[in-house]
């Protein structure tokens, strides 16, 4: 650059400020595809969205909606669905957890233990994506039935009383949640436990750790990157799921995603759709901030 | 001697990956303190040879032990021994100062902190307690890495190519920094290299590995005077072999006859004294002189033609083809007593009888006057 400008007064400038700009542009160019679809699919729809939150909640379809910038309409959304608000945080996070205690172990196998199978296991973790979430959850309210091999199984043990049951109860939504999301954890965590030198191991074992103080001391801070990404990647979608509490929980189960689907689908009540819709991104968003602060991980966005 | 209390007994010890045996049926002892080094070609066995002793591989057959105490199947964080691996293997996510107190927290030792600011002393890294590793220079992390092994003083440290992802410079320096450090604490060094120049000015004792096994022990310069094998002649250094028969005993001299010449070796430096062996001659034992000039008594001498030289400050190397064809190299020292010799020159190359060596020879094989190359090991690959 210095030696640019060093000859920049010379008479060779004229042709190269061209065929410079031209250069210029073209990172532009490359971004233009990615630019406009997230204008027309992305930014388009929230700026509708985030309009349609305050809207005046006296209107209806029929009647068309004044724009009355009613902030009030988050207030009510928000105490109207309270407690769905809460027990879907709640959820998500029990299914986290469980997700978790789940997952690092199976990621770890097959990172480091799964030899020649490696291949093969990660393709079992992600086929049944292959099917859809619907498809997949209906499975799931055939496995947990009342009349299923599994009510029965756990009847018989005596861990469910003689008319106990698991479906439309809280423990199969939470179930389904993870069972559903697990994939998007078993990744990320993979793929930051597939790196792992295990040198580092060896390193740490000579210098006298056992194998679990090397787990606690290398792998697992390590193996934090994909934790962090994997966590966020399975609780943000299972805050708003709405699926499983449809097809494998009651009314009392409900999560705030069905709230939003009624407001929208049954109630016709859009504002207030609209306005839950954006409070739940902003509470997710804030959580994530927190969590990402607290866990001290910028490699992860 | 010292205390005996501390050797390293490596005994009968084999290791076999598949069928293939990296380690073949290796003893050695290793007295305590001594810098020892095990030198050899990529790929010879010597990091297995390591990895057993640090518990992190297991032999095949054969015994590892410490003074009187077995220690073949003690896991890696129960033996009094320390690694300063290859690749360095320094923990990413510790700073300098976690890093050399890793070993120390483990074994919940106190006074963590002035320990690593004495150990980071010795390595000349004080204030760089704070940098992670990915913040160091290769010859820092080296240090690190040596800290990290030394700050707990195990009664064996074991150094796999310590300087090899060094630059020649940084490396020299940090032999006589290694060699400095081992004298100020004692500690039994075992170190690992492909660098024969390495192995000899750092090490007490060397031991030259060939196949996943021990070709020859000894000092440095007993190995390069009298070598025990042609790899040793020709991976320590560089030697002319001639092959030839041995005709057995003469007063105390060996004789041998070869391409038509009989020449005579001192038996103290006979490997051998009947049927095929090397006549073994060091460049640097050789000296020339225009044909039909005088040779110096007693010296025994083949007559050839200088087919190139190069002159290398110190020296000046010929390679003189004999009239079968081999040829000779020979390092005539730039004391600036005699004239530079043409290409295409008759010459005599001679030398004393007390500086030959004879060795043994399988049946068939020919002359032998290359060096053998040692590539450096990949750094960083596994091995
Ligand atoms: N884990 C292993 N599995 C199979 N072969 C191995 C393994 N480790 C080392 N080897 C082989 O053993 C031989 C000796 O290796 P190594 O001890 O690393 O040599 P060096 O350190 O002398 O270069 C090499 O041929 C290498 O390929
Ligand atoms: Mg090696």
């Amino acid at each position: 650059m210095t030696l640019m400008t060093g000859i920049g007064a010379a008479p060779a400038g004229s042709a190269r400020p061209a065929r410079k700009s031209g250069r210029r542009w073209l990172p532009y160019l490359l971004l233009l595809p990615g630019t406009l679809w997230l204008v027309v699919f992305f930014f388009g729809p929230m700026l509708t969205l985030g309009a349609a939150s305050l809207w005046d909640p006296a209107g209806s379809l029929q009647t068309g909606y004044a724009q009355t910038l009613s902030f009030g309409n988050y207030v009510d959304a928000v105490r109207d669905a309270g407690p769905q608000l809460l027990r879907s945080f709640w959820y998500a996070a029990i299914a986290t957890l469980i997700g978790v205690i789940i997952g690092y172990p199976l990621a770890y196998a097959i990172a480091l233990k799964a030899g020649r199978w490696k291949y093969l296991l990660l393709v079992a973790v992600v086929a049944p994506m292959f099917t859809s979430f619907l498809v997949r959850t209906l499975a799931w309210k055939t496995i947990l039935s009342d009349n299923g091999a599994l009510v029965g199984l756990l009847r018989d043990i005596g861990i469910l009383g003689a008319d106990g049951r698991l479906l439309a109860t809280p423990i199969a939504v939470v179930l389904g949640l993870t069972y559903n999301f697990l994939p998007f954890l078993v990744l990320p965590l993979y793929a930051s436990l597939e790196r792992l030198d295990r040198r580092l191991l060896e390193a740490a074992g000579d210098l006298y750790a056992s194998p679990a103080r090397s787990f606690v001391k290398i792998t697992l801070p390590l193996s934090m990157p994909g934790l962090v990404a994997g966590t966020l990647l399975f609780f943000i979608p299972a805050v708003g799921d709405y699926i499983n509490a449809e097809l494998l929980g009651n009314p009392n189960t409900y999560m705030v995603g069905n709230v939003i689907d009624s407001a929208f689908l049954v109630r016709l009540d859009y504002p207030h759709g609209a306005a839950l819709s954006f409070a739940l991104m902003f509470l997710i968003l804030i959580i994530v901030m927190v969590y990402l602060f607290r866990s001290g991980t910028d490699e992860v966005v | 001697m010292e205390s005996t209390a501390g050797d390293l007994h490596i005994a009968n010890v084999t290791k076999r990956f598949g069928i293939f045996t990296a380690v073949d049926d290796l003893t050695l002892t290793i007295p305590q303190g001594a810098f020892f080094a095990l030198l050899g070609a990529s790929g010879c066995g010597k990091t297995t040879t390591l990895r057993m002793v640090a518990g992190l591989e297991e032999p095949t057959a054969g015994q590892v032990r410490l003074g009187d105490r077995d220690i073949t199947r003690l896991r890696p964080y129960q033996r009094p021994v320390n690694t300063v691996f290859q690749s360095y293997a320094l923990f990413p996510h510790l700073d300098v100062f976690e890093n050399v107190a890793f070993g120390l927290r483990r074994r919940k030792v106190r006074q963590v902190a002035s320990q690593v600011e004495r150990m980071l002393a010795l390595v000349q890294l004080e204030g760089f307690t704070k940098r992670r590793p990915a913040e160091l220079s290769g010859g820092q992390q080296q240090r690190v890495a040596l800290a990290r092994a030394l700050i707990n003083h195990p009664q064996v440290l074991l150094l796999d190519e310590p300087l090899g992802a060094l630059d020649l410079k940084l490396r020299r320096q940090m032999q006589i920094e290694l060699k400095r450090i081992q004298t100020e604490v004692g500690i039994t060094f075992v170190h690992v290299t492909h660098d024969q120049e390495e192995a000899m000015t750092m090490a007490d004792t060397v031991a030259v590995m060939n196949a996943g096994r021990i070709e020859q022990l000894g000092r440095p310069a007993e190995i390069y005077e009298y070598p025990a094998t042609a790899f040793v002649a020709n991976f320590l250094g560089q030697s002319n072999l001639l092959a030839g028969e041995a005709a057995g005993l003469s007063g105390g001299d060996v004789l041998v006859s070869a391409y038509e010449q009989r020449f005579a070796v001192p038996a103290v430096r006979a490997r051998a004294d009947q049927g095929p062996v090397f006549l073994g001659v060091r460049p640097e034992k050789l000296a020339l002189v225009a044909d039909g000039a005088a040779v110096p008594a007693g010296h025994q001498s083949v007559a050839g033609v200088v087919t190139d030289s190069s002159y290398v400050g110190v020296s000046t190397q010929y390679l003189v083809r004999t009239g079968w064809g081999t040829e000779l190299a020979v390092f005539a020292p730039n004391s600036g007593t005699a004239a530079p010799l043409a290409l295409g020159a008759r010459v005599t190359a001679h030398w004393d009888p007390r500086h030959a060596f004879i060795l043994r020879r399988e049946p068939g094989e020919g002359d032998r006057t290359t060096p053998v190359l040692d590539e450096p090991d990949a750094v960083g690959a596994v091995s």
